[in-house]
C-alpha cells in the first residue's frame, strides 16, 4: 500500500533515511507542514520548537551520512506529552500554574530520545497534571479524535495518541498513571503501553501519583512502541523506584508466531454491564482471533476488580495533593497578583492556577490523609491494593497474559462526562487495576464500532516481562491488520 | 505546694556530609544566598530524591554509641505542611520507622569544685531519625527573602524522653551530645552557626506524683545559654501560673532572649495536621547485620569512657581531664604526644593543658580583636580554637621532645617555660633551642665548685645560720649561684656541692 510519509512506521522510516531516499530535515518538514495543515482541526499541540527540531535533525543528517547513526531513531520526529522535562523547553503540565515555566534540565526518558538521535518535535496537550480521561482538563486548547474530531481523544494523554495517529509525529511519550497512555490509544486506533512500574525512569516527569506514573510509548505499530521502549527504558540512579535489570532489544524479539500456544487469561469482571456492546463484540472477536492463531483462552477470576476505582481515587489524590503542593506561588508559578501576605500567596495563587478537577483531587486527597481518616482511608487503601496485587499474581500462575477491553466505551462526544465526574473516572475501570498492581499493560486496535470508531483489546503481562507481551502483542497486530488504518483527514 | 518539672528535648544536629540529604549538591555555611541549589533542591517539577548513605551511616553510628536499638528495616515519611522556607512544601522525615530506638544518653552534672567530678546518671532517649533541613527566611517590613541553601542538608533528630528536671541536666545533656557528636566528626554542633538546634518541652506536676502536667513547647533555641534562661524562666512562669490557680494550656511558646521571657506562638487547637504518610519516591531501607557489624567496627571511644581511661591508666587528676577529654583535638593531641614519649602521661597533659591552651587563647585573643570579632559563645571558640591546633607549630611530638628532656634533667622547669613559648611561635624543637641558647643545665662540677665557693665567702652570714642548724638558710646560696650560671645550675647537683664545701 502506497503511503503518505506522515503515516509510515518508524522501520519504515527508518529504512527509508538509511537509503538516503529520504534526509532527516525533509522528513521533519513533511511533518512540519502536516502539522500546521490538520492542527486547527486537531489541537494536539501545545508548543512546538520548529527551529531546535530542524537543528536536531540536521546532525542527524550528518551522523548518518558519515556512518554514525545512533539508532533506529536517529532523525525521527517524536512528540512529548508536557508534563516531561526537556531542557530549555516549557513544560506547563496543561496547567495556568506553569504557562511560562521552562524546565532547566532534561528528564532521563527524554536524555535517552536525545542519545539515540531523536528529533524532539513538539509538547502535547494533556489533562491538566494528567488527571483527567478526555483531555477536556487541558487549562491551552481542547484536543480533538482524529476520527471524529466532535469527540474526545481520550486522556489524559490525549495529544500524544492524536499526534501520532493523525501523523502528526511518528511515535510519542506519554505518561500513565490509571490509564492515561492505553485509554486514549485505544480511543484513537494506535498502540499504546505502560511498562511495569520501575522499567522507565520517572526522573523528570512530573510527578501526578508517585507509586502509579509510569512513561510509555504511543506508535502506530507494536514494532515501533517496541523501539521506542527499548530506547526509554532501563535503570536510573536519580530515581529510587527504577528497577535494575537488563534491558533486551524488544523490537528484535518480537515473534509474529508468540500466540501459539499461549494461555491467555480472560476475566469476567472485566465484561460487566458498563461496557458498551460494540466495543465487547470486537474485543470478543479479539479472542477468538488468539484461539485461532494456538492460543488456550482461560477464565480466570479477579475478584477485587471493582474496588479499584475507590482504591485508585485515594492513593492517587493523597500522593496528588503532596506532589502538587509545591506549586506554591513562591519560586516558578504563576503568582496571584492578589496576594499580600504568605496566606493569600498561597490560595489566591493556587486558586488561579489550578482548573476544577486538579482541586478537586488534592481536597480529595488532603482529605484522605488528614489525621483521624488515614486509617479508614489510606491505609485501608494500601491493603486493598495489595489484594488487587494479590489478584494477579493468582491468575498469572496459569496464565501468560489477561485480555480485555482498554476503554469500557469508544470515544465519546465533548462535555458528555465533564458534568459527571464520576462517569469520567469509570472510563478508566479496565485499566486502573494494571497501575495498582504495577503490571505491564498495551493497547492494541481490534477494530471499529459502527460508527467507525477504534476500539482497543487490552493485553496485560506479567511484571518486567515486556518482551513476552510485546511479543503477544505483535502477533495479534500481525493477525488483525488494524495497523495499517488510518484516519481521514 | 513543691513542684517538679519534667523536661523533654528534640535536638536537630546537622550531620556533616559531603553532600545534602537526597542530591548532590554540597553544604556549607555563610555562603551566597541560593548558590547551593539544584533542581531537587527548588523541588522544581518532576525531580526525584536520592538517599543520601553517609548520612544513615552516621545516625546508626551515633545510635550505636548512645545504645539505641536500629531496626531492620527503616522508612521515609512526608509530613505536608506550608511555609517558604520549604521548597516541596513537604519535609522528607521519618515517622514510624525511624533508625534508631531507645538508648541513653550519659550526662554529668557539675561537681562541687573544678577538681571534683560531678554525678553521673543517664538520660532516657525516644529515638534518633533523620530528616532534611529546610531553607532560611528573612523578613523584612513588606517582603521575606527565602535562601535554600540550608535546604534539604541532613538533619538528625534526636529526641529524648522527658526525663529531665532542671535548666543544668538539660545544659550537661547538651554538653553531652555535643561531645559524643563532635568526637565521632558527625557534626561540628555550633549553635551559633544552627548546626545544633532544639525545642524544649517543660511541664511541671506535683513533686512525687508520676503523672506528667500539661506540657509547653519551647522551638528552636539557638544557644545553650539560651536554652538554660528559657527552661527556668519557663519553670518560674509555669510554676507562678499553677500557684495562682491559672490553668496552663497546651501550647507553643517562642523564646525571646532579648526580652528574657517566652511568648505564646499557636495553642493545640492550631496545631498543623501533617498528614503523614510514607514517602513513594523512596523505598524503605534494610539496615544489614554486615553494615551494622562495619559501624561498629570503626565507633569512636564515648568521650565520658575516655575520660575515665585517663584517670586510670594515666593517673591523670578529675581537673587535668574535664579540660582534655571535652575537645577531641586536644585528645588526639594528648596521645600522639604520649606516643612519641609515653613515659610521663602526667607531665604532658599538664603542659597540653596549662601551656599550651594558655599560648592557643592568647593567640586567639590577639587575632580576634585584630579582626574586631567578638565571641559570646564557647562553643565557637572551642571550633576556632580546634582549627588554631590543627595550624600550631608546636606538633605533639615535638612537645612530647620537651617533657622528654625536662625529665633526663636537661634543663630546669624554670627554663622550660621559656623554651615552650619559643617552641610555640618557632615550631623549633627543644632540643635546637637549647643547643642554639646553650641553655642545657650545667652539671660541671668543678665549674659549679667555684660558683659556690663565691657565693659561701660572699654570704657569712647565711653560711653560719646554716651551720647552726637552720636547713633553710641555704637557700639564701642558690641564688647568686644560679646568677653566676647564667640559670643553668642543676640543683640536683648544687646542693650537695655547697653542702659538702660549708662542712
Amino acid at each position: 500500500m502506497s503511503q503518505e510519509i506522515y503515516y509510515k512506521k518508524l522501520t519504515e522510516l527508518d529504512e527509508m533515511l538509511d537509503k538516503s531516499e529520504i534526509s532527516a530535515v525533509e522528513l521533519l518538514k513533511e511533518f512540519i507542514g502536516r502539522t500546521k495543515q490538520i492542527e486547527p482541526q486537531i489541537g494536539a499541540f501545545i508548543s512546538f520548537d520548529e527551529s531546535r527540531a530542524l537543528a536536531q535533525a540536521a546532525e542527524s543528517d550528518k551522523r548518518r551520512a558519515s556512518g554514525r547513526k545512533l539508532s533506529a531513531l536517529d532523525g525521527i520526529p517524536v512528540g512529548l506529552k508536557d508534563v516531561i522535562a526537556v531542557r530549555g523547553q516549557k513544560l506547563t503540565c496543561a496547567s495556568k500554574m506553569l504557562e511560562n515555566y521552562v524546565s532547566p534540565y532534561t528528564a532521563t526518558a527524554a536524555l535517552k530520545l536525545e542519545d539515540a538521535g531523536a528529533v524532539f518535535w513538539g509538547r502535547l496537550n494533556m489533562d491538566e497534571f494528567a488527571m483527567g480521561s478526555s483531555c477536556e482538563n487541558s487549562a491551552f486548547l481542547k484536543t480533538k479524535n482524529p476520527w471524529d474530531t466532535t469527540r474526545i481523544p481520550g486522556g489524559s494523554s490525549g495529544g500524544s495518541a492524536a499526534a501520532t495517529a493523525a501523523g502528526e509525529c511518528v511515535v510519542a511519550l506519554g505518561s500513565d498513571t490509571g490509564g492515561s497512555i492505553r485509554q486514549p490509544a485505544s480511543l484513537c486506533g494506535i498502540v499504546g503501553m505502560k511498562p511495569t512500574y520501575g522499567l522507565v525512569s520517572r526522573y523528570g516527569l512530573a510527578a501526578f501519583a508517585s507509586s502509579l506514573d509510569q512513561i510509555g510509548p504511543f506508535a502506530r505499530s507494536v514494532k515501533d512502541a517496541a523501539v521506542l521502549l527499548g530506547t526509554i527504558a532501563g535503570h536510573d540512579p536519580k530515581d529510587s523506584t527504577s528497577v535494575k535489570i537488563d534491558i533486551p532489544d524488544y523490537a528484535a524479539q518480537l515473534d509474529a508466531g508468540a500466540l501459539s500456544g499461549k494461555t491467555l487469561g480472560v476475566a469476567a469482571e472485566y465484561f460487566g454491564d458498563g461496557v458498551d456492546a460494540a466495543v465487547r463484540k470486537r474485543v470478543e472477536e479479539a479472542i477468538e482471533l488468539c484461539r485461532s492463531k494456538g492460543a488456550n483462552i482461560k477464565e480466570v477470576s479477579l475478584p477485587h476488580t471493582d474496588l479499584a476505582i475507590p482504591v485508585y481515587y485515594i492513593i492517587a489524590t493523597a500522593e496528588a495533593s503532596s506532589n502538587l503542593a509545591r506549586y506554591d506561588g513562591v519560586r516558578y508559578t504563576h503568582r496571584s497578583k492578589l496576594a499580600d501576605d504568605v496566606i493569600s500567596l498561597y490560595t489566591k495563587s493556587r486558586a488561579e492556577g489550578f482548573g476544577e478537577e486538579v482541586k478537586r483531587r488534592i481536597i480529595l486527597g488532603s482529605y484522605v490523609l488528614s489525621s483521624g481518616y488515614y486509617d479508614a482511608y489510606y491505609l485501608r487503601a494500601q491493603k486493598v491494593r495489595t489484594l488487587i496485587r494479590r489478584d494477579f499474581e493468582r491468575a498469572f500462575e496459569s496464565v501468560d497474559a489477561i485480555l480485555t477491553p482498554t476503554s469500557p466505551t469508544p470515544a465519546f462526544k465533548f462535555g458528555e462526562k465533564t458534568a459527571n465526574p464520576l462517569a469520567m473516572y469509570l472510563s478508566d475501570i479496565c485499566t486502573i487495576n494494571v497501575n495498582l498492581a504495577g503490571l505491564p499493560g498495551i493497547s492494541v486496535p481490534c477494530g471499529f464500532t459502527p460508527e467507525g470508531l477504534p476500539v482497543g483489546l487490552q493485553i496485560i503481562g506479567k511484571a518486567f516481562r515486556e518482551s513476552e507481551l510485546l511479543s503477544i502483542a505483535y502477533a495479534y497486530e500481525q493477525a488483525a491488520g488494524f495497523s495499517d488504518a488510518h484516519p481521514n483527514l | 505546694m513543691e513542684y517538679e518539672a519534667v523536661i523533654g528535648l528534640e535536638t536537630h544536629v546537622q550531620i556533616k556530609t559531603r553532600s545534602k540529604m537526597f542530591t548532590s549538591v554540597a553544604y556549607k555555611f555563610a555562603e551566597a544566598p541560593n548558590t547551593l541549589t539544584d533542581p531537587v533542591v527548588w523541588a522544581l517539577p518532576g525531580v526525584l530524591p536520592v538517599l543520601n548513605f553517609e548520612a544513615i551511616r552516621k545516625t546508626i553510628e551515633l545510635g550505636l554509641m548512645f545504645g539505641c536499638t536500629i531496626p531492620e528495616i527503616t522508612k521515609w515519611d512526608r509530613k505536608n505542611y506550608f511555609y517558604p522556607d520549604s521548597p516541596k512544601n513537604y519535609q522528607l522525615s521519618q515517622y514510624d520507622q525511624p533508625l534508631c530506638l531507645g538508648g541513653g544518653v550519659e550526662i554529668e552534672m557539675e561537681g562541687a569544685n573544678g577538681s571534683e567530678m560531678g554525678a553521673h546518671r543517664v538520660v532516657k532517649l525516644t529515638r534518633i531519625h533523620l530528616e532534611e533541613d529546610v531553607g532560611k527566611l528573612t523578613h523584612f517590613a513588606h517582603d521575606s527573602l527565602v535562601d535554600y541553601n540550608r535546604a534539604g542538608t541532613p538533619l538528625m533528630e534526636i529526641v529524648s524522653e522527658p526525663d529531665m528536671h532542671s535548666a543544668d541536666e538539660v545544659f550537661a545533656y547538651l554538653n553531652a551530645i555535643r561531645n559524643t557528636v563532635s568526637f565521632a566528626g558527625i557534626s561540628d554542633c555550633d549553635m551559633e552557626k544552627g548546626q545544633m538546634r532544639c525545642d524544649v518541652n517543660v511541664s511541671l506536676r506535683p513533686k512525687g506524683s508520676d503523672k506528667l502536667g500539661v506540657k509547653v513547647e519551647m522551638k528552636n533555641i539557638n544557644s545553650t545559654s539560651n536554652v538554660r534562661n528559657c527552661i527556668n524562666y519557663e519553670i518560674r512562669r509555669q510554676r507562678e501560673c499553677l500557684e495562682s490557680g491559672v490553668p496552663i494550656v497546651q501550647e507553643t511558646r517562642r523564646w525571646d532572649a532579648a526580652l528574657g521571657i517566652t511568648q505564646s506562638m499557636r495553642n493545640k487547637e492550631d496545631a498543623h495536621d501533617y498528614r503523614y504518610f510514607p514517602d513513594p519516591d523512596l523505598l524503605p531501607v534494610k539496615i544489614t547485620p554486615e553494615l551494622l557489624d562495619s559501624i561498629r567496627a570503626d565507633l569512636v571511644e564515648m568521650p565520658f569512657d575516655r575520660q575515665r581511661r585517663y584517670m586510670s591508666d594515666f593517673g591523670l587528676p578529675y581537673s587535668l581531664t574535664s579540660v582534655l577529654c571535652h575537645d577531641r583535638e586536644l585528645c588526639n593531641y594528648y596521645e600522639a604526644s604520649l606516643k612519641a614519649y609515653p613515659k610521663n602521661p602526667k607531665a604532658t597533659a599538664n603542659m597540653i593543658v596549662n601551656d599550651l591552651q594558655r599560648e592557643l587563647y592568647a593567640k586567639l585573643q590577639q587575632q580576634s580583636s585584630q579582626e574586631e570579632d567578638v565571641f559570646e559563645e564557647t562553643e565557637r571558640k572551642s571550633v576556632e580554637h580546634s582549627k588554631h591546633l590543627e595550624e600550631c607549630l608546636l606538633t605533639p611530638e615535638k612537645l612530647a621532645g620537651l617533657v622528654e628532656i625536662i625529665d633526663a634533667a636537661v634543663i630546669s622547669k624554670q627554663m622550660a617555660k621559656e623554651v615552650f613559648v619559643e617552641m610555640f611561635a618557632t615550631g623549633k624543637t627543644a632540643a635546637e633551642i637549647v643547643k642554639q641558647r646553650n641553655l642545657a643545665q650545667n652539671s660541671d662540677t668543678s665549674e659549679l665548685e667555684e660558683f659556690c665557693r663565691k657565693a659561701i665567702e660572699a654570704n657569712p652570714k647565711a653560711v653560719a645560720e646554716f651551720k647552726a642548724g637552720n636547713e633553710k638558710a641555704i637557700n639564701a646560696l642558690i641564688g647568686p649561684v644560679m646568677k653566676a650560671s647564667k640559670g643553668k645550675a642543676n640543683p640536683a647537683v648544687l646542693l650537695p656541692i655547697l653542702k659538702g664545701l660549708i662542712k
